[in-house]
């Protein structure tokens, strides 16, 4: 064949997975630095720089249960029940993190309430999806077609690692988001707050890469030997200019390059990721080809994605430049 | 608590659960994304203020009743994985791509235009405005379009082989789109959204018109609402007969059990208004029936032969109970939907519409009558296909993933406690905002009075 399907489809999903990462990342990162704000307007200026957003930041995640339901259902069937514990407690953060918005403005005596359900359930999605990420590059047993391990395999010292790591990640995302749409000094906290989040952060990041070799023999061939061996040069190096990238734009108070350097900052480590992960899409065992649905639906799944995909992107990046610009704190029809 | 539950039993319950409460609220969206449009371009065309009065009233209870569609339809998505695994396993392959293409095509449409119909029509203008609110509303159509045919490839599959896996595979995917109960099944369920909306609506302007009946916006909204409801009801008596007539075609162990027939009747079945399925005894007992009329309204005739569950092996029989008495609900509403749509086509002919308080008081007693009505017939057809997952050829108890008893039950747990507490607190506002009466609409330009400036 022409075309490998699997191959063709393992990386739509990893595009599908990376767009959510950094679109809600930052959303959920606004909701991972909610308490900190000072007042009542900071809280209201948060909420309002996503609102608009979130809800079609969010549909990447469905995409990825249902892409993945579509394209590789041997995959989704192992990794639900694998990270059941996590997975539900995501959705549930998720929900109470998705109502707030609505909910907030809807109420005087309960807005604490959903204030805290929004910033909880931020930073518990977060926290939940940085333990999935842990526990599949841990590995996941499975036997025949099936996961085969206990409840709580999920749960290590690595994947609480991972786990904390990606709420620092995210929270540096939606300080860098901030700092992109808010003035005063709103702006300079989150200037402040960015260059904490930068270095724990790359710390964190840091300190997985060097871990990861030892989660599986097998990732350390990936890396030390070619083809991998020459990604190896380029990804810490990618690593090393956006770090620079990140403190020297917050240090000159630049509006958006700290936003640009920490999304770059997601991808090159999701390119990463991806290196450890392939061919495997369920490490250690099911490589994307076993995983694979027939090529029947993996063609007609393609055709629509191709026609589709850019099309959301256009009016995606359309609704974006619709709220473009610093939030105003008196927007919003409630 | 959940012991002696099998974890089929409770990922059973699960899923029932988080699909109850989720299909209220996309179908809620379906019929007032549509209302809105229609309100959205009656006011660019008429510039009348009492349809841009109506369209902010309903725009915030839309967005509270959206938000929750969304989160729960996250819940959705991850379902079938996670007690369910062997099901996503091995259907993947054909629903998997139906659900990506709801994803697809009308998700990011619903989410994209979103925030432009909500918060941009200031910021866009009124056109693009129009725009993104008709994308919101053919994004829930088409949601629904895609998640029915998933779900009713379940009900009557078709295109498929199985592979060396034993995977359903997909051979011809026209015919698992339209799939033989999927037309029927769409318009069905796509009215019943339309009405439940148009009942919910005319519950809020009943209300409304009982402690005013001068305000523009609610008499408006009441003469719309019931204009629907004068006219969907009828049409979806005629289409709920026709894919009644379909699932008797493809599903006849599931008429079965609505028609509570666990008898053959040879020489024309009798129509079992009311009485109490005895499943042990395999009878209904104090049936209150009408001679051979369940012949004439299945096969058209009155001596028409209808088999019983006496002819489907106990295996494969559908729990009667909860189908038999699903189903009486559902067309008990249906028929007291149509009772309301004429009673006010009569007020409307006699001109007193608006003075009839016994029919704004029915109104308000119908509120929720559509939501009740949808869930009950999403339980009859669901609950039918029992017990089977895929019909015919995939077994409920051969679904279920490797997940034990007490995790299902955990999960179940946390669900009913979240869905309660966050759901009934969204409900509480929703109602919150019915309960505001619309503003009154400011007098249209032409008719306020002028003042002349005398020179």
């Amino acid at each position: 064949m022409l075309f490998d399907l699997p191959f063709i489809w393992a990386g739509i999903i990893a595009f599908a997975v990376l767009t959510y990462v950094i679109l809600d990342g930052f959303d959920l990162g606004v909701g991972i630095l909610f308490p900190f704000a000072k007042s009542e307007q900071d809280k209201d200026l948060m909420m309002n720089s996503i609102a608009p957003v979130w809800d079609g930041n969010e549909t990447w995640l469905i995409l990825g249960g249902g892409g993945l339901l579509a394209v590789f259902p041997l995959a989704y069937a192992i990794i639900l029940p694998a990270l059941y514990l996590p997975i539900i407690t995501m959705l549930l953060a998720l929900i109470f993190r998705g109502v707030a918005f609505e909910y907030r403005g809807r109420t005087k005596r309960w807005k604490p309430v959903w204030e805290v359900g929004f910033a909880a359930g931020s930073a518990i999605a977060a926290m939940m999806q940085g333990i999935t990420l842990g526990a599949l590059v841990q590995g996941i047993t499975v036997v025949d077609r099936a996961y085969a391990g206990g409840w709580w395999d999920w749960l290590s010292p690595f994947t609480v690692l991972t786990g904390l790591s990606v709420v620092a990640g995210y929270a540096l995302l939606g300080s860098t988001w901030l700092i992109l749409k808010t003035e005063g000094a709103l702006q300079q906290m989150m200037r402040d707050k960015a260059t904490m989040l930068g270095i724990i952060t790359l710390a964190a990041i840091g300190t997985v890469s060097v871990l990861t070799p030892f989660q599986d023999p097998i990732y350390f061939q990936r890396w030390f030997s070619l083809p991998g061996s020459l990604y190896t040069m380029v990804v810490p190096l990618a690593m090393a200019a956006l770090t620079w990238l990140l403190f020297s734009s917050l240090k000159a108070g630049h509006d958006a390059r700290p936003f640009i350097a920490s999304l770059l900052i997601f991808v090159v480590s999701f390119v990463g990721v991806g290196i450890s992960f392939y061919p495997n899409i369920v490490p250690p065992s099911v490589s994307i080809w076993e995983a694979a649905a027939p090529d029947s639906s993996l063609r007609f799944t393609l055709y629509g994605t191709l026609a589709l995909v850019p099309l959301i992107l256009g009016y995606t990046g359309y609704a974006y430049w619709v709220f473009r610009g610093n939030v105003n704190p008196d927007e919003g029809y409630h | 608590m959940f012991d002696g539950f099998t974890a089929e039993a409770l990922a059973r319950a699960q899923f029932a659960f988080t699909i109850s409460f989720h299909i209220i609220f996309p179908a809620f969206s379906i019929g007032l994304a549509r209302f809105l449009t229609v309100l959205n371009a009656l006011w660019l065309r008429t510039q009348d203020r009492t349809y841009l009065t109506l369209f902010e009233y309903w725009k915030k209870i839309f967005a509270v009743v959206f938000g929750m569609g969304v989160v729960s339809g996250i819940v959705m998505s991850y379902q079938f994985g996670t007690n369910w695994s062997v099901f996503s396993d091995k259907t993947g392959p054909i629903l998997g791509p139906l659900l990506a293409y709801e994803v697809l095509s009308a998700f990011f449409l619903e989410a994209g235009f979103l925030g432009i119909m909500l918060f941009g029509r200031e910021k866009v203008g009124p056109r693009l405005h129009m725009f993104a609110t008709a994308m919101v509303a053919i994004g829930t159509l088409m949601s629904a379009t895609w998640i029915l045919a998933a779900n009713s490839w379940m009900q009557t599959p078709a295109g498929y082989s199985i592979n060396d896996v034993g995977q359903f595979t997909p051979e011809d995917w026209w015919a698992i789109i339209f799939n033989p109960s999927f037309p029927y099944r769409l318009v069905h369920m796509v009215l019943a959204a339309f009405l439940s909306t148009s009942f919910a609506v005319a519950a809020v302007a009943g209300w409304h018109l009982l402690k005013d009946g001068n305000n523009g916006a609610t008499l408006r909204m009441f003469s719309m609402a019931m204009w629907m409801a004068a006219i969907v009801a009828p049409i979806q008596i005629v289409a709920g007969d026709a894919h009644g007539l379909n699932t008797l075609e493809h599903q006849p162990a599931k008429v079965m059990a609505m028609e509570g027939h666990y008898d053959s009747h040879p020489d024309g079945a009798p129509l079992i208004l009311f009485g109490i399925p005895n499943p042990q005894e395999k009878r209904i007992d104090y049936a209150i029936q009408i001679p051979k009329l369940s012949s004439l309204i299945l096969k058209h005739d009155l001596n028409a032969p209808l088999a019983g569950l006496d002819t489907v092996p106990d295996a494969e029989e559908p729990p009667v109970t909860v189908v038999f008495w699903s189903f009486r609900i559902m067309i008990a509403i249906g028929f007291a939907m149509l009772g309301i749509g004429i009673w006010s086509l009569w007020r409307r002919w006699k001109g007193t519409l608006y003075q009839d308080r016994w029919l704004h008081r029915a109104s308000v007693l119908m509120g929720p009558s559509g939501f009740v009505a949808l869930l009950a017939g999403w339980v009859t057809t669901e609950v039918g296909r029992q017990p089977f997952t895929v019909y015919g050829a995939l077994r409920t108890v051969d679904s279920i993933g490797p997940v034990d008893a007490p995790a299902v039950g955990a999960s179940l747990l946390a669900f009913i406690w979240v869905y309660f507490f966050v759901f009934g607190a969204g409900l509480f506002y929703v109602f919150r905002l019915m309960r505001q009466a619309p503003d009154r609409p400011a007098p249209s330009p032409d008719t306020q009075p002028v003042n002349t400036v005398q020179a």
